[in-house]
């Protein structure tokens, strides 16, 4: 089975887009941008559904799995003999589940682009930028080894950072993007460390090497990455945590969510793409990659459970408090992902992977949802907003459909996910289980919450209704996500997807469904009761739970938190002082004493007032300080 | 044996025949400075074609001079960098009354790393110091009609003939304790007393001065201000270089008996270097200053690398050496032809940039993200494999504080990308012409720093040349 020929295609397409919109935008293709960059991914899109197909279908399993297939594959650094850089696609059933979710959500967010930023000066530009994510992100997923991967991660960064600061005219766009890309960065150095480490250790790069070289019996490599420690902590937990911090930087995960709320500053359609289908799931793509080697090591499969928990519960009680719908979908979105990163850490690998794959259908539906509210509406804020379902019709009822998955209503598709993730916990880990029973009831409240402020509440302050709900390219991708929110649930993921040798087919007992579905109902029982109608109710709740409220509210101040160590401590604590002794010290403190005794000219000054002695000091002083450091007392 | 002597040192003698034609050239005719600009240029050219061909090892001058082809490539990549800078500078040249006369200096330094390279002795290595130091100071001095310039001059002259007294004074000691200068000699003869430590010490002094490693940095960020652009580019990026290439070397095999202790010296100093380095670059407002700072915070990186100790080790600083030649001179050759035309030359004055002058922009933006080290630009790759090749020595102490400092690198750069396409400005910089030289210099830079992260076999072939133990 040759893949080679046409898998390459996939992401290069998206690449091609950007080439040619980013070259050659400005003159011929100006107004044509949407059309090419839609009809390129068009082309990704029918060529991943083929791969799909013709991976699981045609080629079918072997010894009982689907085999993991290098489509392509060559040497592209030789850092050392041992050692190479190599790149590659890789084909496995992971991947081709994500190039089918990254090239199917791309398409349907190209589409909705079209009615969306019409009129859009820059529209050639924001194609291109499109086409560049799409082909980092595409290069991500397709990875054959951890610094291939490595690469595509930094450069979905950097596209990502020049989406959410497409209105680079707005400072708050601007800071936000900066945000998003300093604070990944800092958990992309967690990754970096922890690749260096692995790769020192292990000698390769490649995945399927590196999982065969550390699970196998008796494996060396293993046996020395447990020996040595560092701070009382093996080094092997040690790498395995950076590269898990690394994802739960772009995961968004608590502490290291704050960019995400933020950077819902972009184009809402980039955010349907960014932070709901594809980059925010990277983090968990990335431990499901390396899952053979996660499993070795339990207390790094805990902090993963425990962090993944923990952001999605507070990640849910937050965005109950939030009033800017964009808000409130990027907290659901950590929460949902807090979901697939525990189900992981529970050894849940297929429930993981099918509420990734289940969530990128609905969450972008209701971001691309939100995105033609605020298009019709032309505000983000909920208050402004109520008894829009006469006027949007169409996104009314999407928007309900994407909202019921959310919540796990069966038979929508987030059901049938968040099932197999809770009965993973329960088998599990209880409390795990018990705390994400609570959460899905906050999440139906809060998903409902969004949904009555938008669509019911009040009637509507002022009409806007000069124009009408929007055109049929932004109508089309919402009805067919619909669709998909809808049956994508059915997919007996299991059969595909699985960590082991077998396939863990099983059918979960109706018994076990009627906690969660009992807890999401409540919950929108409540939202119903509260925001059904405009009523005193929610204001009067607010007040009497007061500073708890506005913790929430404040996101219990994590940027707050942030800010305080930056600015203050190492801006103020390190950087300032050091800045200070180099001006007034070094520069001042001789310059100064010769301006003040002599009063000679400022040109005898610059070079006889001493600095240059000075300079001479620190030099003389440093040659003694190694000397009599590794001369006397650090001999080695 | 005339024969070895021609092809051996053919680099060397080709500086000294361009000199010459300089000077006769300045003496003996009335060429307009835009002539003496091609002229000068075209044997630059003819300089960086003939290093490529023919790649002998061998010695001259009972093991003086000593050459194998990782050197005649470390001596290309010099002569790579002094083309560039060469064309990046023509506009600010185009305008200066001593044309002949700055070329002839800047030669004179070239020849001096040259030889400095080649040195298998270190008497010898000390007379390509100082051959690459002295002709320095006079081209600091070059924008003669300011004073700032004079006291860059100044400054860098004096610091200058102090480390170079330590500099002989830990020659001397070396002689003391081996009774050889010949590299072959003094390693077979350490054995890590006190004495030799100290004497490493002072010699690691001078080299530390040259490439400003922390404490031995002060004079770096003055001199940079006060110099020329094309001075100052010269001093950050080739003068670096080639010591640079010279220490990889005599710490490899020369020192190797004493790896012991250099290797913790490194450790400490790189951290240190990468540190302060990253830390001044935060809070620089002028453009010069801030790429004096954070070049030191580079040096700080290579210093990483060089602790690997390994075959990758050499590879690794020679690649990054490449690029940093790259990148460097790229963003250096922005400011120089804005710092020429309108005398700005304030972070501050760069907002808005984007609007005016795109083209400048793009530029600017790749080298400083190849300086912070952005895939897929190359220094990404240069930074991660001296990263790689210091974690060779499971030091992840220094592996995280270098990581670290990646991302806070990563900061000050962006801020003035930030500046560049984002921030507002009443007044940006006017829209510039770029006449043809900095054009394909810049050309030559981008195209380098794509090139030399994306093909494989640069690296490859650097790593072929290259020696560890």
């Amino acid at each position: 089975m040759n893949y080679a020929s046409y898998i390459a295609l996939i992401p290069l397409l998206p690449l091609a887009g950007f080439v040619i919109l980013g070259l050659f935008g400005k003159k011929p293709f100006a107004r044509s941008a949407g059309v090419i960059g839609t009809l390129l991914i068009f082309i990704s899109t029918l060529l991943a559904l083929y791969t799909a197909y013709q991976y699981f279908f045609v080629a079918g399993k072997q010894h009982g799995i689907y085999p993991a297939v290098k489509a392509l594959e060559f040497t592209w650094l030789q850092f050392s003999p041992g050692l190479s850089i190599d790149m590659g696609l890789l084909i496995d059933p992971a991947s081709v589940m994500m190039l089918v979710v990254v090239t199917f959500v791309s398409l349907m967010v190209h589409i909705f682009s079209i009615g969306y930023m019409k009129g859009e000066e820059r529209l050639s530009t924001y194609y291109s930028f499109l086409g560049l994510f799409t082909f980092s992100m595409l290069g991500l997923v397709l990875s054959t080894n951890i610094f291939q991967i490595y690469i595509f991660w930094e450069l979905v960064g950097v596209s990502s950072f020049l989406l959410i600061g497409f209105y680079y005219d707005r400072p708050a766009a601007v800071a936000a993007a900066k945000k998003a890309f300093i604070v990944t960065r800092f958990a992309d150095l967690g990754f970096l460390i922890g690749i260096l480490i692995l790769a020192f250790y292990s000698g390769t790069l490649d995945f399927g090497t590196l999982i065969q070289r550390l699970t196998e019996p008796g494996s060396s490599a293993l046996a020395q990455l447990k020996g040595y420690g560092f701070i009382g902590i093996p080094v092997f937990s040690w790498a395995l945590a950076l590269l898990f911090i690394g994802g739960a930087g772009k995961s968004a995960m608590f502490p290291l969510h704050i960019w995400l709320p933020d950077a819902m500053e972009g184009p809402t359609p980039v955010s349907a793409l960014i932070h709901a289908a594809t980059m925010v799931v990277a983090g968990v793509y990335l431990v499901a990659r390396l899952y053979p080697v996660f499993v070795l090591d339990v207390p790094v499969l805990q902090l993963i459970t425990w962090v993944g928990v923990i952001s999605a519960f507070l990640a849910a009680v937050i965005a109950c408090t939030q009033t800017d719908i964009k808000r409130v979908l990027a907290y659901s979105t950590i929460s949902q992902i807090g979901y697939m990163l525990f189900a992981l850490g529970l050894a849940g690998y297929t429930a993981s992977l099918f509420h990734l794959f289940t969530h990128a259908f609905f969450k972008s539906l209701l971001f691309l949802g939100a995105g033609a509210v605020i298009h019709y509406i032309h505000t983000n804020e909920m208050g402004n907003m109520g008894g829009l379902r006469k006027y949007m019709p169409v996104t009314h009822i999407t928007f309900l459909i994407a909202c019921m998955a959310i919540a796990g209503i069966p038979p929508f598709a987030g059901f049938f996910s968040k099932e197999e993730i809770l009965l993973t916990a329960w088998q599990n880990n209880q409390p795990v289980y018990y705390i994400a029973l609570l959460t899905s009831g906050i999440t139906a409240f809060y998903m409902f919450r969004l949904y009555f402020s938008i669509f019911w509440n009040k009637p509507l302050a002022h009409n806007h209704n000069h124009h009408g709900e929007g055109p049929w390219s932004m109508k089309f991708p919402l009805l067919v996500l619909a669709l998909a929110a809808v049956v994508v649930g059915f997919i007996p993921f299991a059969h595909y997807i699985s960590a082991g040798q077998q396939a863990a087919e099983h059918t979960i007992p109706i018994s076990f469904s009627i906690a969660p579905v009992a807890m999401a109902l409540a919950g929108i029982a409540l939202a119903y009761m509260l925001y059904y109608k405009q009523n005193e109710r929610p204001q009067k709740l607010a007040t009497a739970m007061g500073g708890l409220y506005r913790l929430v509210r404040q996101k219990f101040y994590f940027d707050e938190l942030y800010l305080f160590v930056t600015k203050k401590i190492i801006f103020n604590g390190i950087a300032k002082p050091a800045a200070w002794i180099d001006k007034h010290l070094v520069d001042g403190l001789m310059n100064g004493l010769g301006r003040a005794t002599t009063g000679i000219s400022e040109r005898i000054k610059a070079w006889q007032s001493g600095s240059v002695q000075s300079y001479a000091l620190y030099f003389f002083g440093g040659i003694v300080a190694l000397a009599a450091v590794f001369i006397y007392w650090w001999t080695g | 044996m005339a024969l070895d002597f021609l092809l051996l040192m053919k680099q060397e003698l080709l500086i000294t025949v361009i000199i010459f034609t300089l000077l006769l050239l300045k003496i003996g005719s009335d060429l307009s400075n835009a002539a003496v600009l091609n002229v000068a240029n075209g044997l630059l050219l003819l300089n960086l074609l003939a290093g490529t061909v023919g790649n002998q090892t061998g010695a001259l001058f009972n093991g003086m001079f000593f050459t194998s082809p990782l050197i005649v490539l470390e001596k290309n990549i010099l002569s790579l960098g002094t083309l560039i800078v060469s064309l990046q500078s023509s506009s600010w040249l185009k305008k200066h009354e001593h044309v002949p006369e700055f070329y002839i200096l800047l030669l004179c330094t070239l020849l001096g790393m040259y030889f400095m390279i080649s040195a298998g002795n270190l008497l010898m290595f000390y007379v390509g110091l100082e051959l690459s130091s002295i002709p320095l100071a006079a081209m600091a001095n070059f924008d003669l009609a300011k004073r700032r310039s004079s006291e860059a001059a100044m400054k860098f002259i004096l610091s200058s003939a102090f480390a170079s007294g330590l500099l002989l004074f830990g020659i001397s000691l070396v002689y003391g304790a081996t009774g050889t200068l010949t590299f072959s000699e003094i390693s077979s003869r350490l054995d890590g007393a006190p004495l030799q430590v100290f004497a490493f010490v002072l010699l690691l002094a001078g080299f530390a001065f040259k490439i400003s490693i922390v404490p031995f940095h002060l004079w770096t960020a003055d001199v940079y201000e006060g110099a020329p652009v094309a001075v100052t580019s010269w001093l950050s990026v080739i003068s670096k270089g080639s010591v640079l290439f010279v220490f990889v070397s005599v710490l490899y095999t020369v020192f190797k008996p004493l790896a012991g202790a250099w290797y913790n010296m490194l450790f400490v100093l790189s951290m240190v270097t990468i540190l302060i380095g990253n830390l001044f670059a935060i809070r620089q407002n002028n453009i010069k200053r801030f790429l004096a700072f954070s070049s030191i915070a580079q040096i700080g990186f290579i210093l990483v690398g060089i602790t690997g100790s390994s075959q990758p080790g050499t590879a690794s600083v020679v690649y990054f050496v490449l690029i940093y030649v790259f990148s460097n001179l790229a963003a250096f050759g922005v400011v120089a032809l804005v710092s020429s035309v309108t005398g700005r030359e304030q972070v501050s004055d760069y907002k808005g940039f984007y609007k005016t002058n795109p083209v400048l922009s793009w530029v600017l933006t790749i080298a400083l993200f190849s300086l912070a080290g952005v895939p897929p630009t190359a220094g990404f790759f240069g930074k991660f494999f001296l990263l790689m090749s210091g974690a060779g020595k499971g030091n992840y102490v220094l592996i995280t504080v270098a990581a670290l400092n990646m991302i806070i690198s990563f900061y000050y750069y962006l801020r003035i990308v930030k500046a560049v396409f984002m921030d507002a400005n009443e007044q940006p910089i006017e829209r510039l012409a770029i006449p043809v030289y900095p054009k394909l210099a810049m050309f030559i830079c981008v195209a380098g720093i794509i090139v030399t992260g994306l093909a494989g076999y640069v690296y490859d072939y650097i790593y072929s040349l290259s020696f560890g133990f």
